[in-house]
């Protein structure tokens, strides 16, 4: 029998810690056995494939495009800027630095992000709720091996991919915007462009999509196993797969960005 | 009791209890399930019926007691060695369950290839699940493309694919209209007099149960027959266990369900 209770602030706070704490652990878990279900069989390569065309190849015109602009509003920004100093030829260097350090990165993974973090809650919460993911346990199917690493092995392959294709396509709307508007040469552009990148500065602008993929992909998976509640619950879970992930990438990205320039300096 | 009660049961829950956020939801269920017998779960909506169900395919673990199924303890077992257990338990979902990007064809099949199963004996074992349904001309469509009472047959046909000695069943003919439940249940008849499954059924519509206890399938005829008049034994072992708030509230056959006098168990019976 329950009896009714008054609770107190500081049972209710720590209520409120321990479901946090329970939260953390279980993601971590998913994330464990998520990457440790790698090196043992069976490994689900045709989901992995499908995976990959899905959060690659149906990202691509996103990213192609915001990468396009992104580059060639940086150009509007800084040319103003670098004309009071006649220095418009480092155009191109702060565009090259900026994009593939710092821009490319993280633009694409919160793109990705809000594509596919949300995609892959909905899709597995509704699995969830239509018990479609206990008809799996049932049949003797684990659904972390055939659903969730698959999509995050997809994610961490495809990630720096994209970022790649983001950060050349932003290269070339930059070209586009200093060479129509500013009468920039373009051998002036893409030399300068080039001969500003560092081998640190390609390794941090790979680095970053690793991490990130795999941050927007386990914590969409996460957020779409824990649905409770039916449809509103599906709703409330795609949403918090997106705030989540893109608030977890703009943190980490902070900090890995301080350990990559302690690295290459 | 069960007529084979004093056998080893094929299913046992032994004091089980569970609890969620909302409060306790299994409060210490003793139930047997004797081999070849048909248990069947009556109570209302939250009375613990779907959550039986589950603790027998270890898809749940009670918070106390033990569960045994096929003579192991599955509520101690690690979840990676219950993967391969859960192979010998067919299991029925309320809505059917099906894997709603796939085919009816891969939806039946989906346990045989992840086995590893050869694809010509894929296909042989899937159209004989789905012609044991009368379903083999809806082989290519998706479970969009089907009726309520379709999916449950290829649900059906899924759980029997791989010829499971126990066969759990939740609410298979809920929301079906008479004909269609009256189809999934001559199915699950069917299943039981063939293959000899072992079940444990839920269900709101104690009809259905008695039409279990009081019907066979005719292997010969190929049709439902009345076991004998008034339904008097030497028929199929069929029990009930009527639930209650998380506990069994009444266990007996048909009979004894039938003259029991309790408001909540009449309740069941009007």
């Amino acid at each position: 029998m329950h009896e009714a209770a008054e609770v107190s602030p500081l049972s209710a706070i720590a209520e409120v810690v321990k479901r946090r704490i329970f939260a953390v652990q279980d993601y971590a878990l998913l994330c464990f056995r998520a990457m440790a279900n790698i090196a043992t069989p069976p490994r689900y390569l045709a989901e992995t494939l499908d995976q990959m065309d899905v959060i690659g190849v149906g990202s691509l015109p996103i990213v192609m495009l915001t990468g396009f602009f992104i580059g060639a509003v940086m150009v509007l920004q800084t040319a103003s800027q670098f004309e009071r100093f006649g220095q418009t030829a480092l155009t191109g260097d702060v565009v090259a630095i900026a994009l593939v350090r710092e821009l490319g990165p993280s633009i694409s993974a919160l793109l990705v992000a809000g594509r596919n973090s949300s995609g892959i809650a909905s899709e597995l919460g509704s699995m969830v709720v239509t018990e479609q993911v206990d008809a799996m346990r049932a049949m003797g199917t684990d659904p972390i091996r055939k659903l969730v690493t698959p999509r995050v092995v997809a994610t961490i392959l495809m990630l720096p991919l994209l970022t790649a294709v983001a950060d050349f396509v932003g290269l070339v709307g930059g070209f586009l915007v200093s060479n129509l508007e500013l009468r920039l040469n373009p051998v002036q552009y893409w030399t300068r462009a080039i001969d500003a990148l560092e081998f640190g500065d390609l390794i941090q602008g790979l680095t970053k999509p690793l991490i990130f993929g795999f941050i927007l992909s386990t914590v969409g998976c996460y957020q779409g196993l824990k649905v409770r509640g039916g449809t509103q619950g599906v709703g409330r879970a795609t949403t918090q797969a997106v705030v989540v992930a893109s608030v977890l990438i703009l943190v980490v990205n902070f900090f890995l960005t301080r350990f990559l320039l302690w690295i290459f300096r | 009791m069960s007529p084979n009660a004093a056998s080893e049961p094929v299913i046992a829950f032994e004091g089980v209890r569970i609890s969620f956020d909302e409060g306790e939801a299994l409060r210490g269920i003793n139930l047997r399930v004797a081999p070849q017998e048909t248990k069947i779960l009556v109570g209302e909506t939250g009375s613990g019926k779907t959550l039986l169900l589950k603790l027998a395919a270890g898809l749940l673990r009670p918070d106390a007691g033990r569960v045994v199924v096929l003579g192991q303890e599955i509520s101690a077992m690690r979840e990676k060695d219950l993967l391969d257990f859960r192979r010998q338990i067919g299991f029925v979902f309320q809505e059917g369950a099906l894997f709603d990007s796939l085919s009816v064809e891969e939806n039946v099949a989906y346990r045989l290839r992840e086995e590893g199963a050869d694809e010509a004996e894929i296909e042989e074992r899937v159209r004989e699940a789905l012609r044991f349904v009368e379903l083999e001309h809806a082989i290519d469509k998706l479970p969009g493309e089907l009726s309520g009472g379709m999916r449950r047959r290829v649900s059906i046909a899924r759980a029997l694919i791989s010829a499971p000695p126990i066969v759990l069943y939740d609410s298979p003919t809920a929301g079906l209209d008479p004909v269609t439940a009256q189809t999934i249940i001559t199915l699950i008849l069917r299943l039981r007099d063939t293959h000899g499954v072992t079940a444990l059924l839920a269900t709101h519509r104690l009809q259905d149960a008695f039409a279990m206890a009081h019907y066979r399938f005719d292997p010969e005829s190929g049709r439902v027959a009345p076991v004998a008049p008034n339904g008097a034994s030497a028929g199929p072992m069929t029990s009930f266990a009527v639930l209650c708030d998380g506990a069994v509230y009444f266990e007996g056959d048909h009979r004894a369900i039938a003259e029991c006098q309790d408001s909540y168990v009449q309740k069941f019976l009007v």
